[in-house]
């Protein structure tokens, strides 16, 4: 990027610019995939609980998010009498920083990438693990025991699930050689069974443990402890309210894309289709090439978003001690046996087994995927019910109109 | 003034002053957010040094892991009496008096050593850790930073593998140790 700069402008500032240009772009789409996914989560929570969703502001309510921006902004800025107001208002800001900062490594295309660092993955690890810490300074800054209880928890649920996120970060590392983001998404160029995730058994599971640790240290449902509305009123973000607690989200749906990009370019293709078998930038040229490839990555983002909030309406909120006794009673063990396991397998499986097995995976995998799809189209649910009968799984049994009716 | 000379006088000047906040400050978890700033801007300058490694294990280390701790355990034990320390003069006078013979001695000392080869490329981490273990060769060739000038330090291919696994072995030995002391006492049925 410096380098488009410095035919433009002289030394000092093609730097600057390129850094301005690329925080803004940053922070632009941030900014906007957060503003659709808060409207995405209330469609998907809507759809699954049987109700619309937001249908009065804009077409499908897409406007729901600027509707709720305009009210946070207006609301007051309050901060309680016992809080600490230097920490209280420092807090939100800390946290977003750190959401922000880990999407400086991350590439979205062939060479798109704010800062091509060598060590990204570790980078991005690092970044992401102290978003907690603008969280737990939130819960001690409010003077609120729910605050407080809502910090602790975080702090002792994030701190856990980083162990296992880092160690099933290094198993497709271990495959790649590398650390570097932008390598190991060229790493994963052609069809579809060149993605590290169906390299073999172990980085096939670690993808799962990966995306689950994932979703508990983004503290999204069933691992939301930090702001259990049934417990703790809102967890750390109780006392907030207007803009600052907007920033929490902004910082919640800024690392739920982050991670979910790191698991696209760690496990899933990165910015590759899948079904192409060259990579895009050499064969229409680097802006077109990448403008596809932008696309597909964002894409896949935002089918790991959505799987995360398909999670979130569909799973009931584990206990405490449940949390912590998944983390450190089962998800350590097994992403231990993967770095292992991953480790063996390349040096002891010949290399004809292993692809092999890498097409067993593949075609396994998106063979089942593509049933259980089809079945979801199967199945004739509602105009097929007779009167007096309900639908679906509720078949055999009267309505409740038929049963007040006796 | 260069951009990396005016970036590295405002990373500097921010992260020396935290680290003063860390000493003036009287509110325990307020210190504990100054160190925040001031291991942030440390690494920081292990960033703009170009050692992304050390900038990101700096974090990760002390930001995501041992400070998360401290404030954890500041969260939970701060009460009255320990939420606000005050310094006495005595401590403030042994204090200065220790922090700035350090300060003379890392001047001192920053004037004598040798300056790097500025031609000469750094090794990425990859083959650095290759060497590391003794795999490959590709210790670097030039002057070795921090030694006076005009003295030659005789370079040997290196492989620390065996330290490397004594040193993890006593690591995890003071985790099983730690992990035994902390563990939930059991109780004798009678």
């Amino acid at each position: 990027m410096p380098e488009f700069w410095s035919q433009l402008l002289p030394y000092p500032w093609n730097v600057a610019a390129a850094g301005a240009v690329a925080a803004g772009l940053l922070f632009a789409f941030i900014g906007g995939s957060t503003f659709l996914a808060i409207w995405a989560e209330r469609k998907v929570s809507g759809r699954i609980q049987d109700r619309l969703g937001p249908t009065r502001v804009g077409p499908f309510g897409l406007l729901q998010s600027l509707a709720d921006g305009i009210k946070l902004i207006s609301k007051e800025d309050f901060a309680p009498d016992a809080a600490d107001r230097f920490l209280f208002k420092l807090a939100p800001y800390l946290a977003f920083c750190a959401s922000f900062v880990g999407f400086l490594a991350l590439p979205f295309g062939n060479g798109l990438v704010a800062e091509n660092l060598n060590v990204a993955a570790f980078f991005m690890l690092a970044v992401l693990s102290s978003e907690v810490f603008g969280v737990v300074l939130a819960g001690y800054a409010s003077a609120s025991k729910w605050s407080l209880f809502g910090g602790v928890r975080e702090a002792a649920q994030v701190v856990s699930y980083e162990v296992p996120r880092a160690m099933c970060v290094v198993v497709p590392v271990c495959v790649a050689g590398t650390l570097n983001l932008n390598t190991i998404g060229t790493q994963q160029v052609g069809w579809f069974w060149n993605w590290n995730i169906y390299h073999d058994p172990f980085t096939f599971v670690a993808f799962f443990i990966f995306f689950i640790c994932a979703t508990a240290s983004c503290k999204r449902a069933p691992f939301d402890l930090a702001e259990a509305e049934s417990e703790l009123v809102a967890g750390f973000h109780t006392e907030y309210s207007g803009i600052r607690w907007s920033y929490f989200f902004l910082a919640e749906y800024g690392s739920m894309f982050a991670v979910s990009g790191l698991a696209s370019l760690l496990f899933l293709g990165g910015w590759h289709t899948g079904v192409l078998p060259f990579e895009p930038t050499e064969r229409f040229g680097f802006w077109p090439g990448n403008l596809l490839n932008v696309a597909v990555f964002v894409a896949k983002c935002w089918v790991l978003v959505l799987l995360m909030m398909w999670l979130r309406w569909s799973l009931p909120r584990l206990r405490i001690d449940q949390v912590m006794m998944t983390c450190l009673q089962y998800f350590l063990p097994i992403s231990c046996v993967l770095l292992i396991g991953v480790c063996l397998w390349q040096l002891l499986v010949p290399a004809d087994v292993a692809q092999v097995v890498s097409y067993v995976l593949a075609f396994g995998w998106t063979g089942f995927l593509a049933v259980v799809f089809l079945s979801t189209l199967r199945t004739p649910t509602g105009a097929a019910a007779p009167a007096g009968q309900l639908p679906g799984v509720w078949a055999g049994q009267r309505a409740a109109a038929d049963l007040q009716a006796k | 003034m260069s951009l990396p000379v005016l970036l590295f006088a405002v990373v500097a000047t921010v992260t020396a002053c935290s680290a003063l906040g860390v000493v003036l400050a009287r509110n325990v978890v307020r210190m504990a957010v100054w160190l925040l700033f001031t291991l942030v801007g440390v690494s920081l300058l292990y960033f703009l040094l170009g050692a992304e490694f050390v900038g990101a294990t700096q974090l990760i280390v002390y930001v995501g892991g041992t400070l998360i701790l401290i404030v954890f355990g500041v969260m939970l034990t701060a009460q009255a009496p320990l939420r606000e320390i005050r310094t006495r003069p005595a401590e403030w006078l042994v204090g200065g008096l220790v922090g700035a013979l350090l300060f003379g001695l890392l001047v001192a000392v920053s004037y004598q050593i040798a300056f790097p080869p500025s031609t000469h490329a750094l090794p990425s981490v990859a083959p650095l850790g290759l060497t590391f273990l003794g795999v490959t060769d590709a210790s670097p060739t030039g002057d070795v930073t921090g030694v006076p000038n005009g003295v030659t330090v005789p370079r040997t291919p290196v492989a620390y593998l065996l330290p490397f696994e004594i040193v993890s072995v006593h690591l995890l030995v003071v985790l099983v140790g730690a992990a035994y002391l902390a563990r939930a006492k059991r109780r004798v049925r009678s």
